[in-house]
């Protein structure tokens, strides 16, 4: 970068004890309570389920797995670094800072998952790929000129979708493999930072609300008329990007419903509805219960197709305060 | 998004009893308010638990649902807010609740939802329904439905 970093011109000492807005203590306990790191997971298990994929299959998740090393390493060293000077209280800068570290921790995370799996030539022509696949190099390059850019508010557009839409064409491939019982130590390491980054998406989301509020009309229709077409544009990009990566294994289609169901989960984070209709954001049941065992609809009474239905299943409930 | 704490359907003086309603659903929703958000589409009258657990919480004078988001955590620890412990810690509330509907997202797995689940499972009611974030127009649809369907 040639540009002159933007630094904050004024700092003082942060007091944790004087707090402008709770939401700032609640994610910070959230994301230090969430700590993890790659070492944790017993990534080696998975060597024999690797060798059951086919070249092909292997090739595609070296790349998908590239893909979101580099979209983590844009937000650990430029996304949440860009956010800090705009942040509004001390605290809102020090949760930006334990963001970009973590983004830095899941960047290393899939080199993690590289080492233990593939051989050096097999890491290193994948990480060539992701310098020379067209789409994936627009993604990258549309979220930083926006990260550049003087609007807080559309660094912080851009950051969402990054947070909770960018990553998911990415994410479905080990959810896909978790789903047939492959993969499957990758896949709890993936889990993790598909958490952290809902918390990420949620909270940068949440400021952005904050700071909609202070603007006027005028500029608040402004911004979402941005936001909708930063998320148009980069929507097509992500669904040529989903065919580059998955069409050689015939999963596009299933992959383009994760974008839909996501990219409405990003809005939604944003404090806009959802866009995609339920018809198009009908996502693979099983790559739902990958992420959540918790999403399987038929547990609601609501929605549950008979005469019974399941209480709350028996659940730890220790909650220290709880005295009834 | 300047919301009142309390809904027009909650009366009583704060600070001196506990704030009565009659509402048929009543929710938690933290300063982000997205179950609020939720809640307001729904054409039922409902009351909103204080932000502050220095605040006296509601008193339910009649049977209700309970609405309430799960953040992600790591474990069921923390999942139900400190504001609805103080809420369900008032016996007649819990006696008169019949159901929880969760909020929250699919993206914190084993956790998605899981305040409702521990309520239910605490309170023996049912899990009537889950949603992410601020839900769809489709779930807003399925909850004003089987809401209706579940009181008559």
């Amino acid at each position: 970068m040639t540009e002159k970093v933007k630094l904050l011109s004024h700092v003082e000492a942060i007091n944790w004890n004087r707090i402008q807005d709770d939401k700032d203590v609640d994610v910070w306990n959230r994301l230090v309570n969430n700590f993890w790191l790659p070492e944790k997971v017993p990534l080696s298990n998975d060597v024999q389920s690797w060798n059951t994929l086919t070249p092909v299959e292997q090739q595609l998740t070296m790349r998908v797995f590239t893909g979101l090393t580099l979209l983590d390493t844009i937000q650990g060293t430029v996304g949440a670094v860009s956010l800090i000077p705009d942040a509004i209280t001390p605290h809102e800068e020090a949760v930006y800072t334990n963001i970009a570290f973590m983004e830095s921790v899941h960047a290393k995370s899939y080199s993690s998952i590289f080492s233990t799996l593939a051989s050096t030539k097999e890491i290193d022509e994948a990480f060539r790929w992701s310098t020379e696949n067209v789409n994936l190099q627009k993604k990258a390059h549309i979220v930083m000129d926006y990260y550049q850019g003087d609007d807080p508010l559309k660094r912080k557009v851009a950051s969402t979708l990054l947070e909770s839409f960018l990553f998911y064409s990415g994410f479905y491939l080990p959810m896909y493999w978790s789903s047939r019982a492959k993969l499957t130590n990758t896949a709890d390491l993936i889990r993790l930072i598909i958490r952290d980054e809902a918390v990420h998406g949620y909270y940068i989301g949440y400021k952005f609300q904050k700071g909609l509020e202070k603007v006027s009309e005028e500029k608040r229709q402004e911004i979402k008329d941005y936001t909708f077409e930063l998320l148009f544009e980069l929507y097509e990009n992500e669904v040529q990007y989903t065919h580059d990566l998955y069409d050689g294994v015939g999963l596009a289609e299933d992959v383009k419903k994760f974008l839909h169901y996501n990219a409405n989960k990003a809005l939604m984070n944003l404090g806009y509805e959802a866009m995609f209709p339920s018809s198009v954001t009908d996502v693979n049941p099983a790559i739902l219960s990958a992420l959540s065992p918790n999403a399987d609809e038929n547990h609601d009474f609501f929605s549950g197709s008979g005469s019974s239905y399941v209480i709350g299943k028996a659940v730890n409930t220790e909650d220290e305060d709880w005295d009834f | 998004m300047t919301t009142p704490t309390i809904s027009r359907n909650v009366r009583g003086r704060a600070g001196v009893e506990p704030l009565e309603t009659d509402a048929s659903l009543i929710y938690f929703s933290s300063a982000s308010d997205n179950t609020h958000r939720f809640v307001s589409k729904l054409p039922v009258r409902s009351a909103r638990i204080p932000l502050l657990t220095s605040e006296d919480t509601l008193r339910a004078v009649s049977p209700f649902v309970l609405v309430l988001p799960t953040y992600g955590g790591t474990s069921g620890k923390g999942a139900v807010p400190r504001q609805v412990i103080k809420f369900l810690n008032v016996e007649g509330n819990r006696r008169l609740l019949r159901g929880v509907i969760g909020a929250g997202n699919t993206n914190f797995g084993d956790t998605y939802c899981l305040a409702a689940d521990i309520i239910a499972a605490k309170c023996n009611v049912p899990v009537l329904y889950r949603f992410e974030l601020m839900g769809t127009s489709e779930d807003v649809d399925r909850v004003t439905q089987g809401l209706e369907e579940f009181w008559t």
